[in-house]
């Protein structure tokens, strides 16, 4: 039987996608459901003076109104931070409360203050029109340059610091530049994002007053942890009264992850109005409540030799937590970030110095990357920027510095198991015909406009996990992930993970690793995930962790039924199972055509016994059944590592650039399906792409989103993208049995440095912050022309 | 949304009876109803005009193009007539929104709207347009009056457009990133009687930039506007383009409009 590991398997998920037969939670309808709407702070920064419900109360249709009192009385808890980071001087990290719905204090645009349950959406949108809300606007704190010099705005965190942190060693860095020929300096600013999943978030809870059970319907990257902090920190009820299910999720990109107000709030609530209860968020409540990505500013100074050899660098690093710290809000610019920013070079002293603030802004945390996009932008921005002031070509000063040895110890953190950067960048230059790039612009040049080429290398830590590794970096739960594989009497296969598909493919990728595990045709497996009622526990998807994380559990639980299945097909073939052979499917006994197939030995797992006779086919001591479980926590993270070049051409009248050609190689390890791997990585680079030249959340001085809609916040489309160029090497992962890396994130990480650095080089090497929109560009040809006709 | 009165009117006569201080007209609906969904506008009446057949079809003689007020962005773009006698008509159409805004949206409801960045208004200066009303004929020049503002009185509907054939037009924008409106857009026309300059999303209203027209006038060429400068006076500013980008992009995109004449 052929192997279904690397093949184009068409996915499993595209007939209920593609057809719009998806079920997503705003599908879900419960009898007799209300309709929430949330009361939201129209100012970024305000106390809460009085909110007067009188009216609203009396409006058709309501059900019921609840504010911040109301969930404190019931002492329900608010939303946290995952990870506990400290600063370098030891002290712990300050996060203030955020409760559910906020009582005393609004924090940002959007932050709710109350609800609305009515019987119809549009008697509970005017009720809540209704409801008076009485505040004392204070000035907000916006600007993160100026955050630390601004008002504390939570009680007891002197400026708005959360924590300053540092990873390396600032004495050997100081050496190390003392050593240098040059210090190249540079000053960025990652752009903060906005996510933007299709499907906005929603929740439908159904609270059974008989057994007091919840279940809550959401729109989540991983049901059991969100299960966990409403019961454990919010108090809302405890686990086993609580199901909490994620069906077709919509993407999800990071915004996902966390576990947001309403979900709390309503479940607490329909306990408490003893009714169902519908929330579906509204694109302006997505733009303004979902956690945005990136922003940060960033100082970054590299020291060189003349020749090229790095030999030290310093990344200070302010990081926007936005109002509140959430999940992973505390580790995204910390340890998802410092330790990538020395790049996939060989750097003999580094250090990564990062303060984490809070402004009045929508809370900031994970997206698509997380950390690491920020880290290979610093990196990838000055390492380009280190090559045009040595007069040394890109690729050649990469090549310089790349280790050609693994595992490669990265100066800050981790262990690169394995890799080969050489050839992907090799791979990367032959096939976007780097040589012929003078030719290309020369050409341009004659129709009067700018080509430049860019060049990123790249290498991401994902996979996220090892649970003690993580827990020691201040990680609140530990991140392995788990399976159970499930025969049934008649030999179809169910697998349950506790990973979950918002987009990813799941259905597909992981049948077919089961089909080769088990030797069973992929269409007998089905994969459930998403509720956590079904199968055994989960820590969800994100930082590319499913395959490496999920999967590997999966082959583990498959091995496991594939033990079992030998001593009962060795009993039932009268043979020791230590003779006994598993291939495709089929229980053999060495040197003997005496077989059984794992469908038959599943039958008689779960009939163990003949008509009319004493007789089993479990040897003893086994019990009935075929169905097994693991729980994988790999030995490290994962590296996928790769390549990318693009060209831009800049029309000089307009400052339009235009993306002419895209070449990502990247090495993930071992590729399941191409199919997928090749959208992960489309979908992946639009993003980066977008970022670099389109997406750009920004805020106004009174803390107002002022791209709060697509009138406003540009998402990249598929016209702003050319055909993308793939290619692939692969050098396996040593630490699962796959050899698989991930590939979720990798072109998000590598396309914006990548689509800038050719912006740049168009521009001569002019310096013009993320994203290159057609004025900045525009003005910088202005620039570039004046210098260009003094230099004449 | 708040509640209100539907009315679909058979005729013209009793759509303009039916109108009042709080109502609206509606056809393609591509403003009127994200408004009122948004809770930017509320109205008591919405007199739906889409079943007058009336308002609805392309008329081409030796001179003009008569479009009727309820016909779609799409029939415009798809019309074999236009394409033929004004091609920058159609391709202006083409360029509107996406298919869905182009298969609801009118050009009587565009240029009734006369938002700032809507490309129909552009074409009405370009090419001397009259506009028909239930009760008189309308100059393009008077007709557009200002931000979302025309010279219309509440009762009054549109019933169609007529468009002067000239002798070249191109209809050149550069559009919003995000929302893909024009940011700048320059519909340049030149007819035997002159040369017209309708420049949308630039300011306030749609406006007939006459510095450009001039400078034209002597040499129908895109050199001939090197030397124009265009004021920043009146520019919109927003994160998108400020007024001096925006004032740039005005000759930018008139050039490539002559240009492409």
């Amino acid at each position: 039987m052929a192997s279904l590991v690397g093949s184009r398997v068409e996915r499993k998920e595209d007939k209920r996608f593609l057809t719009g037969k998806g079920r997503y939670t705003s599908d879900i309808n419960i009898a007799n459901q209300t309709y929430a709407v949330f009361i939201r702070s129209p100012h970024a920064r305000a106390k809460i003076k009085k909110i007067d419900t009188s009216k609203a109360l009396k409006s058709s249709g309501v059900v019921d109104i609840l504010t911040g009192e109301h969930i404190a009385k019931d002492k329900i808890g608010g939303l946290i931070a995952g990870w506990a980071i400290r600063s370098e001087d030891g002290s712990e990290m300050k996060c203030p409360a955020n409760p559910p719905l906020a009582k005393d204090s609004v924090n940002f645009v959007g932050d709710p203050v109350a609800v609305v349950f009515a019987e119809t959406l549009d008697e509970a949108k005017s009720a809540a029109e209704l409801v008076k809300v009485d505040y004392k606007v204070l000035k907000a704190v916006t600007n993160l340059n100026d955050a630390m010099k601004s008002d504390a705005i939570h009680d007891g965190i002197e400026k708005n610091l959360c924590y300053d942190w540092l990873l390396g060693d600032r004495q050997k860095v100081k050496e190390a530049f003392d050593k240098a020929d040059k210090i190249i300096k540079l000053d960025i600013i990652n752009n903060r994002l906005i996510p933007n999943a299709m499907e906005p978030r929603a929740c439908v809870i159904d609270y059974n007053t008989a057994s007091e059970e919840i279940t809550c319907y959401t729109t989540s990257q991983n049901p059991h942890l969100s299960r966990l902090i409403m019961s454990a920190f919010g108090g809302v009820a405890p686990e086993n009264k609580l199901r909490v299910v994620a069906p077709d999720v919509g993407g999800g990109f990071g915004s996902k992850i966390n576990l947001y107000n309403e979900e709390i709030v309503c479940s607490w609530a329909s306990k408490k109005i003893e009714r169902p209860i519908k929330w579906v968020a509204e694109r302006t409540e997505s733009f303004l409540t979902d956690t945005h990505g990136r922003d940060h500013i960033t100082h970054a100074e590299l020291a060189v030799t003349n020749d090229g050899k790095f030999l030290g660098f310093k990344n200070e690093t302010i990081a926007n937590l936005g109002a509140y710290a959430r999940v992973f809000g505390t580790v995204t610019p910390t340890y998802l970030f410092g330790p990538c920013a020395t790049g996939v070079y060989i750097m003999p002293a580094a250090y990564s110095n990062v303060k984490a603030v809070y402004t009045n802004t929508a809370p900031v945390d994970a997206y698509r990357g997380a950390g690491r996009p920020e880290a290979t932008y610093t990196i990838e921005r000055i390492v380009d920027k280190a090559a045009m002031e040595l007069g040394i070509d890109p690729i050649e000063i990469r090549m310089k510095n790349f280790p050609t040895e693994f595992p490669f110890k990265q100066t800050l953190v981790h262990q690169v198991d394995s890799g080969d950067y050489v050839a992907g960048l090799n791979k990367a230059k032959e096939m976007s015909d780097y040589n012929g790039f003078a030719a290309r612009k020369k050409k341009s040049e004659a129709a009067g406009k700018l080509r430049g080429i860019g060049v990123t290398s790249y290498f991401e830590a994902c996979g996220i996990a090892p649970s003690p590794v993580v827990m020691m970096l201040g990680c609140g739960v530990g991140l392995w992930e788990s399976a159970e594989v499930r025969f049934n009497p008649t030999g179809q296969v169910t697998v349950y993970t506790g990973s979950h598909s918002h987009g990813q493919s799941h259905q597909t990728t992981f049948a077919q690793i089961a089909a080769d595990e088990l030797g069973v045709p992929i269409e007998n497996i089905d994969v459930v995930h998403g509720d956590t009622d079904k199968g055994t526990f989960g820590m969800g998807t994100y930082g590319s962790r499913s395959l490496t994380v999920g999967g590997i559990a999966i082959v583990n639980a498959c091995k496991k039924i594939v033990n079992k299945g030998k001593k009962i097909a060795a009993k039932m073939l009268e043979a020791s199972p230590d003779d006994v052979e598993f291939k495709d499917g089929e229980f053999v006994v060495a040197k003997s055509n005496k077989k059984k197939t794992i469908g038959e030995v599943a039958f008689a797992s779960y009939l163990p016994g003949v008509r009319d006779e004493v007789k089993s086919p479990l040897p003893e001591g086994e019990e009935p059944g075929l169905i097994e479980s693991s729980f994988f926590d790999p030995a490290n993270f994962s590296f996928p590592a790769g390549s990318h070049i693009c060209e831009v051409e800049i029309d000089p009248d307009t400052g339009h650039v235009k993306l002419d050609k895209y070449t990502a190689v990247d090495d993930f390890g071992t590729i399941v399906n191409p199919l997928i791997v090749e959208g992960q990585v489309h979908g992946g680079l639009a993003q980066g792409i977008g970022q670099a030249l389109c997406e750009n959340a920004q805020y106004d001085e009174s803390g107002q989103l002022i791209t709060a809609s697509y009138m406003d916040y540009t998402m990249p489309r598929a016209d702003d993208l050319p055909d993308f160029n793939l290619g692939f090497t692969c050098t396996k992962a040593t630490t699962n049995p796959l050899g698989v890396k991930g590939c979720g994130e990798a072109g998000t990480i590598a396309a914006t440095p990548t689509v800038m650095n050719a912006v740049i080089n168009a521009l001569g090497g002019k310096e013009i912050s993320l994203p290159a929109t057609a004025e900045k560009v525009w003005n910088a040809c202005k620039e570039l022309k004046k210098s260009n006709a003094k230099a004449a | 949304m708040k509640t209100f009165n539907y009315h679909s009117a058979k005729d013209v006569k009793e759509a303009s009876k039916l109108a009042s201080s709080n109502s609206a007209f509606l056809a393609g609906g591509m403003t009127t109803l994200p408004s009122m969904k948004l809770g930017l506008a509320s109205y008591k009446d919405i007199i739906d005009i889409k079943r007058i057949k009336k308002l609805s079809g392309i008329k081409v003689s030796g001179k003009t193009v008569t479009i009727g007020a309820t016909t779609k962005h799409a029939e415009v773009a798809n019309s074999k007539e236009v394409k033929k006698a004004i091609p920058s008509l159609a391709a202006l159409a083409e360029g509107i929104g996406d298919p869905q805004v182009r298969n609801r949206g009118t050009i009587g409801g565009s240029i009734a709207n006369n938002d700032p960045a809507a490309d129909y208004p552009s074409a009405c200066i370009a090419l001397n347009a009259t506009i028909h009303t239930n009760n008189r004929k309308i100059d393009a020049e008077k007709f557009f009056r200002g931000m979302f503002e025309t010279s219309l009185k509440s009762s009054e509907i549109i019933e169609a457009i007529e468009f002067d054939i000239p002798q070249k037009s191109s209809y050149q924008k550069l559009p919003n990133p995000a929302s893909r409106y024009a940011i700048v857009g320059v519909y340049v026309a030149k007819h035997k009687t002159g040369i017209n300059v309708g420049v949308t999303g630039a300011k306030s209203c749609v406006y007939n930039d006459k510095d450009l027209s001039g400078a034209l006038s002597n040499n129908f060429s895109s050199s001939a506007i090197d030397n124009v400068k265009v004021s920043t006076s009146g520019m919109n500013s927003d994160i998108h383009a400020s007024a001096e980008y925006r004032a740039n992009m005005v000759k930018v995109f008139a050039k490539k409009a002559v240009d492409a004449c």
